[in-house]
């Protein structure tokens, strides 16, 4: 399988310090990667050099099957950054900064007006797109930073924690954004120190701390990689112990007790098996009056495999 | 290439908004140049002028000569006027009396008198005199009079010298000729030796260009730093990934400093001398000075960008920098009055080199200014191309 993007065994050192240790990974096309990690864990680094932005000490990248690196220009015409800090121009309108990296990307001039109205009314910011971004708020000039990533339709998005310092509303309306462009096949590498962004977000995701990738996978994989499992609470009422007995038999369900006033599941995987669960209790006559689910988080796999909580 | 302009329209229309590099690359020069050309206007005090008599009882043409070439050149430039009298007595009395034959406040500084048969004594080999009569109380228009008289006299003895060793050579000369040769010799040139940027510039010219060549250094600052701007605004690093070579950056930088300093210099120029009367001269050669002027400031505004760390330490640097080199180069007062080693350090500065060559094209012809743009070439090259490798260096996100 050919991926859009593939690193492997990247390092970095800034003097003594070793900022990335033997990094690898790829993403396919329409893929959502997400490299979870506190900050200072080596995102960034890595981002930098997968753009050419930092030259690597050791390691290869790959756009598509071509090597990418600090010298390379036209391969990096299918890249899109979106950096950690916001990259726009204050003095120029919305319309002007994405304009003008238009023609840095060398887009052809009729092109790039398209593409211009497409991007302002994805990011929300077509009835400003001739003020100054100097006025805008911090949401807007961070959507409109992430536009101008976009821009160029690039095969590869690259997103630098594009939610630090946003209010929820522009935050939600960013991962919106995201999860639309992974539909329309775009590849995109997604770097957060938000365990919640990197569930939602994210198809596969890679925990790294101190430069290293220490896990990846789904979420799913991940979870099971630490041997935590999902947790059904149904709060009911009938022949509860009967009916538990049955879910017991049901593939992916591990354990399966009844309670005072309701039944407990330690099951595999949650979503895919609540629909059985419940047809199985209906039909074991239980009647049930509420469903509560209890899943495993990226927290808890943090910690276990770095020994600390994502916050510390 | 196209890119490098692409970035460069993008910076000067920042700059055009911000109205920073307006103000500094404009108005202030504008406004500095006018305030000083009508309030201080200290050149004016040291422009030189005084009216001669001459009293020429020989009608000969080695009196002719000094009256036509020498002192005609001298009245043609404005330095002098200069009145016919007709005797001896006449001169004594207009000097000691100051007289003012022009009515125009000025009297008779001085006065050469040529007695008759002037000219055969030179034309003979014999021994010649011509008198100056000088009021002591004039000052520095008798000591030029007397100096322009030495001068001549000088020439005239050279020339009569080299006919007399000719002839003790057994090589027959012909007198008629040699004293007509004699004639001919060329006005003595170092008559007033002042350097050419006070000698030829106007007062308002002078600021004009002075004022003009020190903010120059302050407007194409503000293309340079562009790349600290950008790094401090966190747009470098998409100016970094995007599908450009990283010189290119580099080069629209610079084509942005040199934009807006030839804008502001052109800008300059042409509002100078239309509001105030300023003479920059030749436009091909202001042209000229102009571009390797901004070549220069570049070059040395560069190198401030490639060794600081912030925009803000390298705006610092620049400004010391450009202050320092503007007094040390001239630009407020003409310095090379002063004389001794700070006259001479002042062409260790592009400032010096832009005024020189503007008066020497004031005074002189295009060629002449070839010293001072090539002075500020160098200047620009040499500190350019170190800048280059510090900036190429310094281009990470």
């Amino acid at each position: 399988m050919t991926y859009v993007l593939e690193c492997h065994d990247l390092h970095k050192a800034f003097g003594d310090l070793v900022a990335v240790d033997g990094i690898g990974f790829h993403i396919a096309e329409g893929e959502t990667y997400g490299l979870l990690g506190p900050n200072g864990a080596g995102k960034t680094t890595t981002i930098s050099m997968v753009t050419g932005l930092l030259e690597r000490d050791a390691g290869e990248v790959t756009l598509d099957g071509q090597p990418l690196t600090s010298s390379t220009t036209e391969v990096r015409r299918n890249i899109g950054l979106v950096p950690q800090d916001l990259a726009v121009y204050p003095d120029l309108s919305a319309t002007e900064n994405l304009a003008f990296f238009g023609k840095l990307y060398g887009m052809p001039r009729k092109q790039a007006q398209a593409r211009i109205a497409e991007v302002l009314e994805i990011t929300g910011l077509a009835d400003r797109a001739d003020d100054r971004v100097e006025k805008f708020s911090g949401g807007m000039k961070r959507r409109l930073n992430i536009g101008i990533g976009l821009l160029h339709t690039p095969r590869l998005l690259l997103l630098d924690e594009p939610t630090v310092g946003v209010d929820p509303q522009s935050r939600n309306a960013i991962l919106e954004s995201v999860e639309r462009l992974s539909g329309e096949g775009m590849a995109v590498l997604y770097t957060t120190h938000y365990m919640e962004e990197a569930e939602r977000l994210c198809d596969r995701i890679g925990i790294i701390d101190h430069g290293q990738l220490m896990a990846e996978g789904t979420r799913h994989e991940l979870v099971q990689m630490v041997g935590e499992r999902d947790r059904i609470r149904l709060t009911a009422s009938g022949a509860l112990d009967a009916a538990s007995t049955t879910l017991a038999t049901v593939p992916g369900v591990k354990q399966a007790g009844a309670r005072d006033g309701g039944i407990d599941l330690i099951v595999d995987d949650a979503s895919a098996l609540l629909a059985r669960i419940l047809a199985t209790v209906a039909e074991a006559g239980v009647t049930v009056s509420g469903v509560d689910i209890d899943q495993p988080d990226l927290e808890s796999v943090f910690l276990h495999v770095t020994g600390r909580a994502l916050r510390d | 290439m196209r890119r490098a302009f692409t970035i460069a329209a993008k910076d000067t229309r920042e700059r055009i908004r911000d109205r920073s590099a307006i103000v500094l690359g404009i108005i202030a020069p504008l406004g500095l140049a006018a305030i000083f050309s009508f309030v201080f206007n200290p050149i004016q005090n040291f422009s030189f002028h005084a009216t001669y008599a001459v009293v020429n009882e020989d009608g000969g043409p080695a009196s002719t000569v000094f009256v036509d070439q020498v002192l005609g050149a001298m009245q043609a430039s404005g330095t002098v006027d200069v009145v016919s009298v007709d005797s001896v007595d006449e001169a004594r009395n207009l000097v000691d009396s100051g007289a003012d034959p022009f009515g125009g406040g000025d009297g008779i500084d001085g006065a050469f008198v040529f007695p008759a048969g002037f000219s055969d004594l030179v034309q003979s080999a014999r021994p010649a005199d011509f008198e100056v009569i000088i009021n002591e109380g004039n000052g520095t228009a008798a000591n030029v009079a007397v100096a322009v008289a030495k001068s001549y006299a000088g020439q005239l003895d050279s020339v009569r010298l080299a006919v007399a060793t000719a002839e003790h050579l057994g090589d027959p000369v012909d007198r008629l000729q040699a004293g007509a040769r004699a004639a001919s010799v060329p006005q003595p040139v170092d008559l007033v030796d002042v350097p050419a940027a006070v000698k030829q510039l106007g007062d308002t010219t002078f600021y004009a260009a002075g004022l003009a060549i020190f903010f120059l250094f302050f407007t194409v600052q503000f293309g340079v730093n562009g790349l600290l701007e950008e790094r401090h605004a966190g747009t470098l690093s998409r100016l970094l990934a995007a599908p450009i070579p990283r010189s290119m950056i580099i080069v629209g930088k610079m084509l942005t400093a040199f934009l807006l300093g030839l804008v502001s210099m052109i800008i300059l120029a042409v509002a100078t001398t239309l509001l105030f009367g300023a003479e920059w001269g030749n436009p091909i050669g202001v042209l000229a000075l102009i571009l390797a002027g901004i070549v220069s400031a570049m070059g040395i505004m560069a190198i401030v960008a490639g060794f600081a760390r912030t925009a803000e330490q390298a705006g610092t640097f620049a400004s010391i920098i450009g202050v320092v080199l503007g007094f040390l180069g001239g630009t407020f007062f003409p310095i090379a009055q002063a004389g001794g080693l700070l006259a001479r350090l002042r062409f260790l500065t592009p400032h010096a080199w832009f005024m020189q060559g503007l008066g020497d094209l004031a005074g002189g012809n295009l060629a002449d200014i070839i010293p001072s743009v090539v002075a500020l070439l160098l200047f620009g090259v040499v500190t350019g191309s170190v800048a280059m490798l510090r900036l190429r260096k310094g281009l990470t996100p």
